[in-house]
């Protein structure tokens, strides 16, 4: 299993050199970063290419890191049913960057590329269609960004008075709880309550 | 311009021929939904007629949005299990299953082989739950009363197996990391047994009703085909992909879990049309029955741990009673949680409606950094649009009915 990727990857970094940034296995998975620029003609590559196939597009997603200067991660799956193996593309991208839409080479990238559009702002370039997909009809703020709380900043209820539904900011009755289990013990980034002076 | 068109034509003088208010159609644009009774949940399209036929078709999803990725960033593994059954709440525990899946793989954790047959048990439980529910619901789309009523008395069964495993009927969190929650009774498993027995009987008395009926082979047969560059177009998967002659399933080509130990086969269809992801869906809910039979018989002689007793799982009741160290494992498993070493997988089971993934990003904390959630029907339904071009509008909801969407998964 682990040889044939191992292969797999070596193959796929000797023909798209100037695509390719790095590659690793762990877990039994091939992870290749791809330079964004290059991702429509290097999945086009995947796709063509006999010893890869990657003809199905499993999934396109994204992770956000704040602390990072390229904050976002865009990450591909993709599947070959013909040569049964996996690939995932990891793309690295600053806030303002965009990336290059994929539908050309896979129709399927539509939804997930306007759900990364909704979920984390990033704009695809030649997408036709780039509308929010899963968020309320006029929403606004990029909800799995990791500075968006989880509760959200608007809440929806039905006005019996002015008969529809209307929108108004988040009031809870108790705080959102965010648990920290880290032990004290084990390097915990804060001063518990009571322990000021000894700090 | 054709012989038989209604010409508009232009005089010398500049006038034109006049036209009645009949000539003067424009297409029709139409709300499917979101409270429609074959959206199977809260769908809502924007249908584009001409006369009876579509001609563009616009699915507005995010309705039962619930913000689950969002939510299992701030809760520890063990709490985001209980989500997955929310996702495909038609068969719960495969759901469940991707996610024990991916924990595992990170952890290297090795499920003790009882907990194995019992999750293969289950999952093919599931299977049939869902496809009985699809089959029948999608006839009643195309007009058949009964076959749902005689459908959902067998789901009913199910659930209760369901219920006695885990106390649960539906929302079961059962499928826990390293293994399954409790073991299962001597008589469970004899009635689970004594049931896979009279089933194919069930489904023959459903396939008496559908299979050679007249309105449900006008129905189905050869609407929405679907051909193999589709299915690669828009990563189809599961039934979509095998009613039109691909003989792709993960149990057979990734296996997981100890599938590749049991004999099954996997159905395949012919035209890819509706009709034919129908037949496979009845053919393989039969060869789940055959898998429901061979786990039990390897669960009859397989006696042992239904979990593997580590970080990850509780220390057994007996043994709280007795050590003092169990019993603190056991209170910072459930508060604190088993932390998951740093890394990313993607862990992916054949799940009743195709290939249902979790792609699992650990930071070595007790939560996840991010989990993103691969539904099927999201792919499926997003090729709705493809698929419906040219079809008449009472298909729309026969294609709906065999692409087999539900919105717990698709809008997450």
């Amino acid at each position: 299993m682990s040889e044939a990727l191992t292969e797999l990857g070596n193959h796929i970094a000797a023909k798209r050199p100037q695509a390719v940034t790095g590659w690793e296995i762990a877990f039994g998975e091939l992870t290749v970063d791809v330079v964004p620029g290059q991702i429509v003609a290097f999945v086009d590559f995947l796709k063509a290419d006999n010893a890869c196939k990657f003809s199905s597009l499993v999934d396109i997603t994204a992770v956000d890191y704040p602390g990072r200067p390229r904050r976002f991660d865009v990450v591909y799956h993709l599947l070959s049913m013909y040569q049964n193996h996996r690939i995932r593309l990891r793309l690295a991208l600053a806030e303002q960057d965009m990336v290059p839409s994929i539908i050309e080479v896979h129709p399927s990238a539509n939804w997930f590329e306007r759900e990364v559009f909704d979920m984390f702002g990033l704009i695809f370039s030649g997408h036709p269609d780039l509308r929010r997909i899963l968020t309320d009809y006029g929403f606004r703020g990029y909800p799995l960004r990791k500075d968006f709380p989880t509760t959200g900043y608007t809440e929806v209820r039905y006005d019996e008075v002015q008969k529809r539904v209307v929108y108004e900011p988040v009031k809870l009755v108790q705080e959102y709880r965010q648990f920290d289990f880290m032990s004290p013990w084990e390097g915990a980034q804060y001063v518990l309550p009571g322990d000021e002076k000894k700090a | 311009m054709m012989d038989g068109d209604i010409r508009r034509n232009t005089y010398s003088d500049g006038t034109q021929d006049a036209l009645t208010g009949e000539q003067r159609i424009r297409n029709f644009n139409i709300n499917f939904g979101p409270q429609h009774p074959a959206a199977h949940g809260v769908l809502r399209l924007v249908l584009e007629l001409d006369g009876e036929i579509v001609e563009r078709c616009d699915p507005h999803i995010g309705l039962l949005h619930r913000g689950t990725e969002k939510l299992m960033e701030s809760r520890t593994y063990l709490q985001n299990l209980p989500y997955f059954d929310r996702l495909d709440y038609v068969a719960p525990m495969n759901q469940e299953h991707a996610w024990c899946l991916a924990i595992e793989k990170l952890t290297g954790t090795v499920v003790p082989r009882r907990a194995s047959l019992i999750r293969v048990l289950y999952c093919e439980i599931g299977r049939v739950l869902n496809h009985l529910l699809n089959v029948t619901t999608q006839a009643m789309d195309v007009g058949a009363l009964t076959p749902p009523l005689w459908g959902f008395e067998e789901r009913e069964k199910l659930m209760v197996f369901y219920e006695r495993a885990c106390g649960a009927r539906l929302h079961a969190a059962y499928f826990r990391p390293g293994g399954v929650h409790q073991d299962l009774t001597p008589e469970l498993i004899e009635d689970i047994d004594a049931w896979a027995v009279r089933f194919p009987k069930v489904l023959d008395d459903i396939d008496g009703l559908l299979t050679e009926n007249r309105i449900f082979k006008q129905r189905n047969a050869d609407i929405g085909v679907v051909t193999e560059d589709d299915i690669q177009k828009w990563g189809f998967s599961g039934v979509m992909v095998r009613g039109s002659g691909f003989a792709w399933d993960l149990r057979r080509a990734q296996p997981y879990e100890c599938y590749d130990e049991f004999d099954f086969m996997i159905p395949v269809g012919k035209n890819g049309d509706c009709y034919d992801r129908y037949l496979c869906r009845m053919a393989e809910m039969r060869e789940s029955t055959k898998i429901i039979r061979q786990a039990i018989a390897k669960l009859r002689v397989e006696k042992g741990d239904i979990m593997a007793r580590g970080k990850m799982t509780p220390p057994t009741r007996g043994e709280m009673k007795t050590s003092m160290e169990a019993l603190i494992h056991h209170f910072k498993l459930y508060t604190e949680g088993f932390h998951v070493p740093a890394g990313e997988v993607y862990a992916c089971v054949e799940a009743p409606k195709g290939e249902f993934g979790v792609y699992l990003m650990a930071d070595g904390t007790n939560k996840p950094y991010r989990a993103k959630i691969r539904a099927p029907g999201f792919l499926h339904l997003q090729a709705m649009d493809y698929i419906c071009k040219g079809h008449q509008l009472a298909d729309v909801s026969a294609i709906i009915g065999t692409m087999d969407v539900v919105f717990g998964e698709i809008d997450r």
